[in-house]
């Protein structure tokens, strides 16, 4: 997924693109805000700001039924940022991205159609790792609990990597589906998603990736990745909360029944027969988060324009940065030391709580997460409750580094 | 700092490192877990009664400073109440660390928290509360349900 090592990416003007978000010209606790949350939730650009108040100060209108002008205006952006997420991933077509709420209810999608399509039955087994969010865990569990299929679980190893000879071994004829996630969001590992799905077609399951930490911090390209589906949420790229999408190859999406029922779905319903719309309508009930999509199209020209590699690049920079500075400070450990990773360092301090380093972090204006993030079997994996988790993105600097490393010390001595 | 040294007293910091108390008990009358699913914090806690009366009380578990301290000054504190005291102790207890701001000097003089008013300071700190009631949720369970599900702060 790296851009070949012979061209190096423009670098990153940060200074520049700092400017470019309103809120990290805010204090937190008399402090200049050190936003180091980003794989929770990105702040936004002022121009997904503008973006989407635009919508509404000039053109808000309900897409695909009205015949008036700022109707068609509305529908007109809206299927215009479908089409840069089409662009963004390297889809073939625009039909092939299904707008979603974001990454859970694109996997929830997934699981919940191949179910009701009677592609999941008893005796069919699911693969996922031990690396995997909650939300690519709990859709896999309820639908196997519908269908009667078996969910496996691929190990990983003390660098937290997914252990490619165990995943190899539990892939057989009964493997339907194998979902992973790209990056990792509890310790940033990055997986080899197209090994994983070159394997999981060799033997004719389908492959998902879960690209919620992977479509905001590295290039995506879905022909070449080849894989069936790839889930995203537009706030972890700087688009607006409840927005996102899913990309599923054409023919795929086609044999799958709808997801929700209701407006938009369909082509025409009686009480006898309903005929659904084609896809990718077919799993878009409802009227959708349409200045929100409109404005996730600006984050996806924002980042464009930016160019993936290049966020990629400084991100990397800073990552390795900022774990050469926290491996300096004694009585830390990182967890995650994956030979491949994206800007996630996950860490514990000895004998002091996550919690309490995050609420002391907090009174330096350093905000972190701290907690299992959502990935409990990863916590318990390394046998840790919780870590403390500093993630990074295209707007943090090595100032932002200095200051959670300043605030760490804080941390020690307030608990020594 | 100063604001987090109110959260953060020496006393809590104390009981935090050196917890009292904390060992499981083979011949406890009941006992109750909690968890707290936001930060992964598990308490359990043992009682025994003689009669209504406290005799003993313990905890075993993992947690923050907060949490930590919170279940050691209660066991400290509940030992030789009745079981009405103890339930009444935690209606203030909570009474003091979900205050509003404005209110929490007020709260804190109540005389009957006696050295639970360490815990004023956590009202400033409202993701917090859940660590400091942890412990408190828990042997709630253990007076009034023993032997039932988790208790969760959720």
């Amino acid at each position: 997924m790296s851009s070949p090592s012979a061209v190096r990416p423009a670098p990153l003007d940060v200074s520049k693109v700092r400017a470019d978000f309103p809120v990290l010209r805010q204090t937190s606790h008399g402090r200049p805000l050190v936003y180091l949350d980003s794989a929770n939730t990105a702040q936004k650009p002022q121009a997904v700001i503008d973006a989407e108040r635009r919508v509404y100060e000039e053109y808000y209108a309900n897409v695909h039924r009205g015949v008036y002008e700022i109707s068609a205006r509305a529908e007109q952006a809206f299927e215009g940022a479908r089409e840069k997420l089409r662009r963004f991933l390297n889809a073939r077509e625009r039909r092939e991205v299904v707008l979603t709420r974001g990454t859970t209810e694109g996997i929830n999608l997934v699981a919940s159609c191949l179910v009701r399509g009677g592609r999941l039955k008893a005796g069919d087994e699911v693969l996922i790792s031990g690396l995997e969010h909650h939300s690519n865990i709990v859709p896999w569990q309820l639908a196997c609990e519908q269908s009667g299929a078996r969910l496996r679980v691929a190990p990983i190893d003390d660098a937290g990597q997914i252990r490619m000879d165990e995943l190899e071994r539990l892939l057989s004829e009964r493997t339907r589906i194998v979902a992973v996630g790209h990056v990792s969001n509890a310790l940033g590992t990055v997986n080899p998603v197209a090994e994983i799905v070159r394997l999981a077609h060799a033997r004719g399951a389908l492959a998902l990736v879960d690209g919620a930490q992977g479509a905001p911090h590295l290039p995506v390209d879905v022909q070449a990745l080849d894989c069936d589906f790839y889930a995203f949420s537009g706030h972890k790229m700087y688009g607006p909360s409840g927005t996102g999408a899913l990309y599923g190859k054409a023919a795929l999406l086609e044999s799958l029944p709808p997801f929700m029922g209701g407006g938009d779905m369909i082509l025409s319903v009686t009480f006898e027969k309903t005929t659904y719309n084609e896809i990718p309508y077919k799993f878009e009930a409802g009227t959708p988060n349409i200045a929100g999509v409109i404005a996730l199209g600006a984050a996806v020209d924002y980042l464009t324009a930016l160019g993936l590699p290049s966020v990629a690049a400084w991100e990397h920079e800073l990552l390795e940065y900022a774990t050469a500075r926290l491996q300096e400070l004694p009585g830390l450990r990182i967890v995650g030391t994956a030979r491949e990773k994206a800007g996630v360092i996950s860490f514990v301090l000895d004998g002091i709580h996550p919690h309490d380093i995050g609420t002391v972090l907090d009174y330096e204006g350093v905000a972190v997460r701290t907690g299992h993030h959502c990935a409990q079997p990863v916590m318990d994996r390394f046998g840790v409750p919780a870590t403390a988790r500093a993630s990074l993105a295209l707007y943090n600097t090595r100032e932002d580094i200095g200051a959670l490393a300043r605030g760490i010390l804080k941390v020690q001595e307030m608990f020594k | 700092m100063s604001d987090l040294r109110e959260l953060y007293q020496e006393v809590i910091l104390d009981h935090s490192k050196k917890p009292r108390n904390l060992r499981e008990m083979t011949d406890a009358s009941s006992q109750a877990q909690g968890y707290n699913p936001l930060c992964g914090d598990r308490a359990t806690v043992y009682v025994r009664l003689e009669g209504d009366v406290v005799e003993d009380v313990s905890f075993v578990g993992q947690g923050c400073s907060i949490s930590t301290a919170s279940a050691s000054i209660m066991t400290e504190v509940l030992r030789g109440k009745t079981v009405a005291e103890a339930e009444a102790l935690f209606e203030r207890f909570h009474a003091l660390v979900t205050a509003s701001p404005d209110q929490a000097g007020k709260a804190a003089e109540d005389p009957a928290l006696g050295k639970l008013a360490v815990f004023a300071g956590v009202c400033e700190f409202p993701v917090r509360v859940k660590c400091a009631s942890l412990a408190w949720h828990t042997l709630k369970q253990a007076l009034e349900a023993p032997g039932s599900a988790p208790v969760s702060t959720e």
